[in-house]
């Protein structure tokens, strides 16, 4: 089995607002082409262009309706590592392959030691792990841990793939280790939660629920004051009327 | 069992390795070697993009952070596109036919051979009769040329897509605001305090709709939105409204007769900037009723309170809205307003009289009413701005009404979309929400003046002749239209004819019927462009198909020839006998002009050019330049010297010398020989490297007094004509009512020299030219009995493919590689239908079978599914067995490109809005009914298997290096 890092401070992550995500599916693919070219690619697809075409993802986009009839919601729920706190998919690694980095609390995959037992992937309640077939290796969200160092791409775009291509800006990069920090902050206004807290591996990475919604005026609008004219030619009320262009 | 399951303390015990034995990661990999910005292609939407190149090869494609339109993002299909720049489907070479038509069976050619082959057929055409070529071009971003090019020829019959896709907003945006929704205009993102979006899924524009949701969600405003089927944007809407589809127009009119009943008006925007005050001649039976009164320079007039009858134009009038008038000629007149109030006072217009038939409740209907009255009446918005008006008067701020309004795809694809978009105008204009903060704006180049244009070219097609002007432009009245002495049409798709004055997109999807028909005429060549009739870009492809393959009584096909130029193996290949391969939108050149639709924004107007940012490896010539030497092998004048030659050399050569007007190219960044012009200038040298050097777009940034109230700020309208983007500097007045269309209603009254051929077109012209919106229940539902057709079928856009239909792209087709029908849940029950059970939809056309979905958020007697998901088997080097050919289906296979025959000849009118032409595709009825249990899940029609063409390799099982 396989240690875990001493609890760092920092706790790289996202916050996903579920009440902006459209379904567009731009981080995923966004993803896959960085990834697939990036630390732990490639991303292979099998039967590409046939029936049952299935690639590996870092990132997948599921839609779903959640309660009934016009109060119901349709809710697009995009998913990928969590990079939880206490991951289960790293302690249960009999190789080591599998780790939570010490500095930042990122999850990877030494794929030069996996051995693609798969051993991770059932212990992931998320579902995050991704198996190479071809290769034989699991294969996971680096958190792009290849773009948010990286001193060749400029400053600004020093954030994980699916965030700097989110069309909607429903995703968000940064530190929740860190209370001051712009996610954490946007994590106690909006409410973010954890998925699935229950199991206890301490998700880094959290949800935003929908916001409430606006209210609804109660009533309609009041009808102009009727006079006797209106009511016989609702047109009169304007022929008094003012008006200089 | 998964160790998760183990006790902490086991699992404590078990032997410890170290964490990721040591592994040491390179994270500051440059992302590739080389990276070029170009524009992106994957769909309508034309964002800015850096694609990053290793070794030759596509590593990275990102959104470009300085590019206005999508300022960094990029969506599901653009981050997608190293699949489609690497696709098995791609075209390799010139391709002649050598089997039958669809038989698939051709041979590789060279360019020569396939340029000696088109010129000589087009050679013919054009010396004999230049209308018998069909030039349609599909998914064209390069109408400027492409329609120029038409012109040269001499051919009145060229259109792109828009007459299936966008012309109902176009068109109704155009003649009555002077720009649309469409990709013309965009909410206020930043003030608008309440947007109501309108029928849209995926549609123009993609990604600045998304960033825009956004900003909006972000600062807490309201979202609604107004769609029978509650997915993507509708599902982060605060309020859903799942209207019947059809009725957004009387939902609308029902909401303009709450804010008329309850005064609700914005007056002083009206009478400043709309012909509210307008007077129009009352006159029954005239032959000027109804058209406005004006004065001997042919000014309109406006009756001021103290002065009488008055320039309408005038600074300091005083303006009668209401009341009946004594024109100084003795007739009488009655302004704009009074007509307009009149209408939509009625009761057939309130809440409790519409609620039935839009399936929304009236207490619903005046609720929205209401808030969207207190937000445009009690929460304005103040800018510190000064701004200076038409009329030269100085206003310190600027202030505006914050409700914003969007549609698309949902009121165009209706016979009565036309007038919906107008009804939708008409209540921007009454909340005085146009252009002023808050509310729906301009992007410029727009506004131009109502209409932008003169009319339409294509009368007196003469052999070997240019026709002069721009055959896609815009009829003023009856004199505009092309149509012959007797009134029948001049063109082939009968657009700019009595069936639809104001098609100004053409009628792509009554070509291929038409000329199968003979009717008006036959034609020689089709020649297309990124169009995929012979699949999802038809309606009732099975009838194309038929078509296209059908024989005259002497052997030869009733088309006898047609070109086609696409990059992929799409449907349509096998039915071509000339494949001119084009080039991915990577390897090609291109300019996103301000001529044709530019990229411009309410900040200020721009244009954008794709450079080749990877060299093709195949035998491909982009389109664009085939074309430009067809044009000089054929000798149109423009495209040959003097002595001849060719005139370009290339396209980067078209692009940056070609001038339609003196100063006036496809690109307007950086003209003038040192490239300090904007707009007018003289040609640049060097245009396309500083295109290049500046991200491949230009834009022109607005100063701030001049970002709102366009159509009537006086620096605005003045720059805008000093860019060359308008002709003239005059306020442009918002036209409430429309005297084109009166002008045609009266010729279909007997009034005038042309007038509608017979009986019925008269009819309809007379109904459907109203000058004020109309809403009537969708032409296939008046036509034809719907009782046993109960439910309205409809298709979305999905967002991971919307434009970029090519399924060959292996990763969006493992998002969406085949599409259900979705009917709501309690429908569903209702007809004892249950999830994934096959079905059949039925229609009066014909039966398509596919599989169903439950659903909660679909209007219960609506069924919809995703667009052009399903595919034919084989094409696109898909495998037949995949799901698109096998589950996936078209909707298209059941919607008739024809209304059902109405009157005693059997004349048939397309089944397509009136005014417009635009194509109906969501008037469509079906019945859905499960499936015997021995039919074989298999959707049907299945046509057989296309075969892949020459030179295309088998599609690989595995990717694991995109273009490797």
């Amino acid at each position: 089995m396989t240690e875990l890092p001493p609890p760092a401070a920092k706790k790289l992550g996202l916050v996903i607002d579920l009440d902006t995500c459209v379904g567009c599916h731009a981080c995923a693919t966004n993803c896959k082409e960085w990834n697939t070219g990036g630390h732990l690619g490639p991303l292979p697809d099998f039967n590409a262009y046939s029936a049952g075409a299935e690639g590996v993802w870092f990132n997948r986009v599921h839609s779903y309706e959640a309660g009934e009839g016009e109060e119901g919601r349709t809710v697009h729920f995009p998913r990928s590592c969590l990079h939880c706190e206490t991951p289960s998919c790293v302690t249960v690694c009999p190789t080591g392959a599998s780790y939570k980095r010490a500095e930042d609390g990122i999850v990877l995959v030494n794929t030069d030691t996996c051995i693609g037992c798969g051993l991770c992937a059932w212990a992931c309640p998320y579902g995050a792990r991704e198996l190479d077939e071809d290769e034989g290796v699991m294969k996971k969200c680096t958190l792009c841990v290849d773009r948010i160092y990286n001193e060749t791409i400029p400053e600004p775009q020093r954030q994980p793939a699916c965030v700097i291509t989110c069309p909607v800006g429903a995703r968000h990069f940064g530190d929740l280790g860190d209370p001051t920090s712009k996610v954490s902050r946007l994590v106690a206004e909006r409410g973010g939660y954890d998925l699935m807290p229950e199991m206890g591996y301490a998700p880094v990475n959290k949800y935003l629920p929908p916001r409430e919604k606006p209210p609804m005026r109660a009533h309609s609008l009041e009808e102009a004051a009727p006079t006797g004219m209106d009511i016989k030619n609702p047109l009169l009320r304007w022929l008094d009327r003012a008006l200089s262009r | 069992m998964p160790d998760t399951n183990l006790p902490r303390d086991d699992r404590a015990a078990l032997p410890r390795r170290m964490t990721g034995n040591g592994e040491v990661i390179e994270t500051s990999a440059p992302i590739g070697d080389t990276v070029k910005t170009t524009t992106c292609y994957m769909c309508a939407c034309r964002c800015g993009i850096k694609v990053h190149l290793k070794d030759g090869r596509v590593r990275y494609i990102e959104g470009n952070p300085d590019h206005p339109v999508n300022r960094g993002v990029l969506c599901g299909k653009g981050s997608a596109g190293i699949m489609t720049q690497y696709a098995p489907s791609r075209l390799r070479a010139p391709l002649k036919r050598v089997g039958p038509r669809g038989s698939g069976e051709f041979a590789e050619i060279s360019w020569d051979e396939a340029m000696e082959i088109a010129t000589g057929w087009l050679r013919n055409v054009r010396a004999t009769d230049p209308r018998k070529l069909a030039f349609f071009t599909g998914r064209d971003q390069s109408q400027s040329l492409t329609g120029f090019w038409a012109a040269q020829f001499g051919t009145p019959n060229f259109a792109a897509h828009g007459g299936f896709c966008s012309v109902n907003m176009a068109a109704a945006g155009l003649y009555t605001i002077g720009g649309s929704f469409w990709e013309f205009g965009e909410p206020d993102w930043e003030h608008a305090k309440y947007f109501v979006m309108f029928g849209v899924a995926e549609d123009h524009d993609s990604n600045p709709i998304k960033i825009g949701l956004g900003k909006l969600k972000a600062r807490g405003a309201k979202f609604v939105s107004v769609n029978p089927v509650r997915t993507g944007y509708s599902a982060i809407a605060d309020e859903w409204v799942g209207i019947r589809p059809g009725t957004d127009g009387l939902f609308v009119m029902a909401l303009i007769h709450e804010l008329l009943r309850t005064d609700r008006v914005d007056l002083d925007f009206l009478v400043r900037y709309t012909n509210a005050h307008w007077l129009v001649v009352k006159n029954p039976g005239g032959a000027d009723d109804g058209l406005f009164a004006r004065d001997a320079d042919g000014k309109p007039l406006a009756w001021d309170r103290a002065r009488g009858a008055m320039d309408a134009g005038s600074a300091g009038l005083s303006p009668q809205i209401v009341g009946e008038y004594d024109l100084p000629d003795g007739r009488k007149a009655v302004p704009v307003f009074q007509l307009m109030a009149q209408r939509y006072l009625s009761p057939d217009y309130a809440p409790d009289k519409v609620a039935a038939t839009c399936g929304v409740s009236a207490d619903r209907i005046r609720r929205l009413a209401a808030e969207i009255a207190d937000i445009a009446f009690n929460h304005t918005i103040t800018l510190d701005v000064p701004w200076t008006d038409s009329l030269g008067r100085r206003h310190e701020t600027m202030v505006g009404r914050p409700v914003s309004f969007h549609a698309m795809r949902g009121i165009s694809a209706h016979s009565n979309g036309f007038h919906t978009c107008r009804a939708l105008h008409l209540l921007q204009m009454i909340l005085g929400a146009i252009d002023v903060p808050g509310s729906w704006r301009y992007k410029s180049p727009f506004p131009r003046p109502i209409p932008p244009g003169p009319g339409p070219a294509g009368k007196g097609a003469k052999p070997n002749t240019p026709l002069a002007g721009n055959i896609l432009s815009f009829p003023h009245g009856p004199d505009d239209l092309l149509v012959h002495d007797d009134g029948s049409p001049i063109r082939i798709d009968k657009a700019f004819s009595w069936h639809a004055p104001l098609a100004l997109h053409g009628m792509m999807h009554m070509v291929i019927g038409n000329a199968g028909k003979a009717d008006p005429y036959e034609i020689d060549t089709l020649f297309m462009f990124m169009a995929n009739m012979a699949w999802n870009s038809a309606m009732n492809p099975g009838e194309v198909i038929r078509i296209l393959t059908e024989t005259r009584e002497d052997g030869e096909y009733r088309i006898p020839h047609v070109i086609y130029s696409d990059a992929y193996f799409s449907e349509t290949v096998p039915y071509a006998d000339l494949i001119l391969p084009d080039t991915t939108y990577l390897e090609r050149w291109d300019a996103i002009s301000l001529l044709d639709r530019p990229i411009g924004s309410a900040h200020g107007p721009g244009d954008a050019i794709r450079q080749p940012v990877i060299q093709p490896d195949r035998d491909v010539r982009g389109f664009q330049e085939v074309l430009i030497e067809l044009g000089a092998r054929l000798g149109l004048p423009a495209f040959v010297k003097e002595d001849g030659s060719p005139k370009f050399k290339d396209y980067p050569d078209y692009i940056m010398n070609h001038q339609r007007m003196p100063g006036v190219g496809p690109l307007a960044g950086f003209r003038g020989e040192d490239g300090t012009k904007k707009g007018v200038g003289e040609p640049n040298p060097n245009q396309l490297q500083k295109y290049i050097e500046n991200g491949c777009f230009w834009r022109h940034h607005l100063p701030p007094e001049q970002l709102y109230f366009k159509h009537a700020n006086k620096a605005y309208l003045e720059d805008s004509k000093a860019m060359g983007l308008i002709g003239k500097s005059d306020q442009i007045v918002l036209q409430i009512y429309s005297e084109p269309l009166q002008k045609f209603r009266l010729a279909a009254q007997g009034h005038g020299a042309k007038q509608p051929p017979d009986e019925a077109t008269r009819a309809r012209i007379a109904t459907y030219c109203d000058p004020l919106p109309i809403w009537y229940a969708p032409l296939e539902q008046q036509q034809h009995d719907t009782e046993p057709f109960p439910l309205s079928a409809i298709t979305q856009r999905p967002m991971d493919h919307y434009h970029s239909w090519g399924s060959q792209n292996a990763w969006l087709r493992q998002i969406r590689g085949a599409n259900k029908l979705y009917m709501n849940r309690l429908t569903a029950h209702r007809l004892g239908l249950a999830q994934d059970d096959w079905v059949w939809v039925e229609s009066r056309n014909g039966r398509v079978k596919g599989q169903l979905a439950l659903m909660e958020g679909v209007n219960p007697d609506t069924v919809w599914t995703w667009n052009a998901v399903g595919k034919r088997a084989g094409a696109w080097n898909l495998s037949p067995d995949s799901p698109e050919a096998t589950r996936g289906f078209l909707l298209n296979h059941v919607i008739s490109e024809w209304l059902p025959a109405q009157v005693a000849d059997g004349q048939r009118f397309a089944n397509s809005d009136p005014v417009t032409g635009q194509a109906a595709w969501y008037d469509l009825r079906v019945r859905v009914t499960k499936c015997a249990a021995d039919e074989i899940p298999l959707t049907d029609p299945h046509p057989a298997a296309l075969e892949r063409p020459p030179g295309l390799k088998p599609a690989p099982d595995l990717v694991r290096e995109p273009g490797k």
